[in-house]
């Protein structure tokens, strides 16, 4: 197994527990924090595909990743805050029992 | 001739170069005051100090402007160089025709541009005092800035069309000022007429205004030699006849005359004039007493080459004629009937029209500078007595009765010094006030008319009139007791400042236009003016003076035997009434011209409108009564149609979209994750197919 393979594998991994986090979990933070996971790995794609790339010199996954984690830094603000907003509205923060968006 | 015919040659005129810094911002004179009339007007009601000062400040900046124009000219003066600089550019293009604008600075706009500049800003500052108990402060300081700087506009401009514009912005601010009050039915019904008794004369305007356009092809009075007044255009004007023996330049300057008519107030369009002084008293002073009635003045001196042109051998043509004919009749006409009022402001306002027409006559038969002589002085201290009678009124408690007041020199020494400067310069009391120096200049050329004595004869009578009704006027108000109910008081000296620097003007100013110096009229001619003293001790001059000195103490000497210090009870008839009561009767009633008005002119229309009233209700009424039952039945078809076919089968294809919509609602649960387990469930069967059909 090539080193690149390994990572790959364990950016898998990580996804796939935060989606699973995302889908089962009921409260709204833990699913948030399932959405981080996520994108996490996508960043540990992002350099591993850099570093064993054809142009590890360049840089540019490097960037790329901190771009993603700034931009994931904000979301995760914003997210927090609606859900601060969500639970001084309904009191909970139980993702069944705000369905308000029912049709 | 008394005055002197340029000690120099004329002065050549300027040569054509890049135009100087004064004439290239000239345009913001007006501009200025027109923002901060918008500005103001989106103001509210409170914030009276800030519409105040933006008044008064615009006012202010633009009276420096004016004063850097006046500058500019009197040095071009001082060189010999008869300045007449433009800016003109066009505003639009419909194919080779172009409709032009611009601006002019030459003598007669810098003189203009500095007295509406000056005494406007004293009037807004003491307006600060005599408005300050109005609620809708504001709104009178817009309508005032508004005012302001149609008027300069109306100075600067070289093109008809744009002085025609600001002629009617004025005529609106004027009737906006005048109904300024406009609860009080009689303030309103005095906008609406003056409004329309100056539409008459404005109309007749703008049909000498297109005629000239038609004739001449441009709408600028100079420009290098093409415009409307320049001798090329004039020379075509002389040689196209139109008819009764005029040439088309005499009945174009006859058409514009009337518009002057209607805006100065000259007989027989004066009616307007004494009913505005239903606005507020700074207002008549601004605008009905210095500046806007003074337009039509300013209007025939800028088409004075016009009404010049092709002048016969006497040097006079029909046009100027027939302006000085009106004039010296409604110099006299007004100061007859200013005998018989009682009202403080009313008194004034007939004094204004008479003086109106002696700056007509001036102009018809002595020229411009004689006309625009008479203009500044006149604004200077007719202005002055308006803020008089304001201050009066404010201390009498809004009384305007002159046989209710009496006394007030004890109580309001200040009006009473600065209105006393002003009458006697009004009535032209010998060489120590302004007025008696432009009077005379009148006088002295209409004694030297060689078409006919009659205007001089009617000049003087008038001159006489003016002495004898303010002489009245200032013993009733000033002189013997008081006959008010409460005691009257001092105004503020917010408003007492302006009326002192008024006074002194109303002496001073006639420094620049005696005999021995008359430097107003080689400013505004071109040529050299020299200092002579030995003009007094000629001949000529000292029967004139001889015979105003007889004119005015007559005047005064008859009023003061028949009021001074009488102090009759308000109810007691006037003096002049037990004389002549018959003759009193005509005078207070105004000569029954506004009776004639209404038997003819208004009485024609009422017919008119009964005419019109009856074929609206019976013919067209009728017709659109018909059309309109037709498109009602038509209406009931249309519903039965509606009702019985089209509303089933819509009401049905709704109920079916319903259920579908409420079977698909079923599907949002509205619950997040369900959403989310969706999207992932179908990323699996996606990523599931792209595997399988990708597979070697």
């Amino acid at each position: 197994m090539t080193p690149l393979a390994g990572y790959l594998l364990v950016a898998a991994l990580l996804f796939a527990i935060g989606l699973g986090g995302a889908l089962i979990r009921r409260n709204a933070i833990l699913v948030l924090i399932g959405i981080e996971l996520m994108l996490n790995a996508a960043n540990l794609n992002l350099i591993a595909f850099w570093r064993y790339g054809p142009h590890p010199e360049a840089l540019t996954g490097m960037m790329f990743a901190i771009f993603s984690i700034a931009v994931a830094a904000a979301e995760a603000a914003v997210g927090l805050g609606l859900i601060i907003s969500i639970y001084r509205h309904a009191q909970t923060t139980d993702l069944d029992r705000i369905n308000r968006m029912k049709g | 001739m008394l005055i002197q015919e340029g000690a120099a040659a004329a002065f050549h005129p300027q040569i054509a170069g890049p135009a100087s810094f004064a004439v290239r911002n000239l345009w913001l004179v007006p501009a200025v005051p027109i923002v901060a009339a918008g500005v103001i007007a989106l103001l509210k009601q409170p914030r009276r100090k800030l519409s105040a000062g933006l008044a008064i400040g615009s006012l202010g900046f633009s009276m420096l402007l004016a004063f850097v124009a006046f500058a500019h000219v009197a040095a071009g003066w001082a060189s010999g160089v008869a300045v007449r600089e433009t800016v003109n550019f066009t505003w639009i293009q419909a194919g080779t025709a172009s409709v032009a604008l611009g601006w002019v600075l030459d003598p007669l706009s810098a003189v203009m541009l500095v007295m509406v500049t000056f005494v406007g800003l004293l009037i807004f500052i003491y307006s600060t005092g005599y408005m300050a108990h109005d609620e809708n402060f504001t709104r009178f300081f817009c309508f005032l800035s508004l005012f302001a700087g149609a008027m300069l506009g109306l100075v600067i401009s070289n093109s008809i069309l744009l002085l025609f514009m600001c002629w009617e912005l004025v005529g609106l601010t004027s009737y906006l000022l005048i109904g300024f009050w406009y609860h009080k039915p009689s303030a309103a019904a005095a906008a609406k007429k003056a409004f329309m008794t100056t539409r008459v004369g404005d109309v007749l305007f703008l049909l000498g205004m297109v005629w000239l356009f038609a004739q001449t092809g441009t709408l600028l009075f100079y420009n290098n030699g093409a415009g409307s007044m320049e001798g090329w255009a004039l020379g075509g004007l002389i040689s196209a006849h139109a008819g009764l023996g005029l040439t088309a330049a005499g009945a174009i300057g006859l058409l514009i005359f009337a518009g002057a008519v209607g805006k100065s107030g000259q007989f027989p369009l004066h009616v307007w004039l004494p009913d505005a002084m239903e606005g507020p008293t700074p207002v008549s002073a601004l605008i009905h007493a210095a500046t806007m009635v003074a337009a039509g003045v300013y209007l025939v001196a800028r088409v004075y080459p016009l009404m010049q042109a092709g002048a016969a051998a006497n040097g006079t043509t029909t046009a100027l004629i027939v302006i000085t004919w009106i004039g010296s009749i409604t110099a006299v006409f007004a100061a007859l009937i200013a005998i018989a009022q009682n009202d403080i402001k009313r008194i004034l306002a007939y004094s204004t029209v008479s003086q109106l027409g002696y700056m007509m006559a001036g102009l018809g038969i002595g020229g411009v500078a004689v006309g625009m002589f008479h203009l500044i002085t006149h604004a200077f201290f007719k202005s002055l007595l308006f803020l008089g009678a304001g201050s009066v009124i404010h201390g009498c408690h809004e009384e305007q009765d002159v046989r209710h007041m009496g006394g007030l020199k004890a109580y309001m020494p200040w009006t009473f010094a600065t209105y006393a400067i002003a009458m006697l310069a009004l009535c032209g009391f010998p060489l120590l006030f302004s007025g008696f120096w432009s009077k005379d200049a009148i006088l002295e050329s209409a004694k030297g008319w060689e078409i006919s004595k009659g205007p001089y004869y009617l000049l003087v009578f008038g001159a006489v009139l003016t002495a004898f009704y303010m002489t009245r006027q200032v013993s009733y108000v000033f002189f013997g007791k008081w006959r008010g109910h409460h005691p009257a008081h001092e105004s503020p000296r917010v408003m007492v400042l302006p009326m002192a620097i008024l006074a002194l003007f109303a002496v001073l100013l006639g420094l620049i236009g005696t005999p021995a110096w008359p430097w107003f009229r080689s400013f505004l001619e071109g040529h050299g003016a020299e200092a002579n003293l030995s003009v007094f001790g000629e001949p000529a001059f000292l029967m004139l003076l001889g015979t105003s000195c007889i004119v005015v103490f007559l005047g005064i000497g008859i009023a003061w035997w028949l009021y001074g210090n009488r102090s009759p009870a308000a109810e007691e008839p006037d003096a002049l009434e037990k004389a002549v009561p018959l003759v009193w009767a005509g005078l207070r009633d105004r000569l029954y011209v506004d009776e004639f008005y209404d038997v003819t002119v208004i009485a024609f229309y009422r017919a008119w409108a009964r005419v019109a009233n009856w074929l609206d209700r019976r013919v067209w009424g009728g017709i659109v009564a018909g059309v309109a039952l037709a498109f009602r039945g038509l209406a009931h078809l249309d519903r039965l149609i509606d009702e019985s076919w089209v509303n089933g089968g819509f009401d049905k294809g709704c109920e079916e979209l319903s259920t579908g919509g409420g079977l698909l609602a079923r599907m949002q649960t509205g619950r997040v994750q369900t959403y989310l387990r969706l999207l992932a469930l179908a990323f699996v069967v996606l990523a599931a197919i792209l595997i399988w059909s990708s597979r070697p």
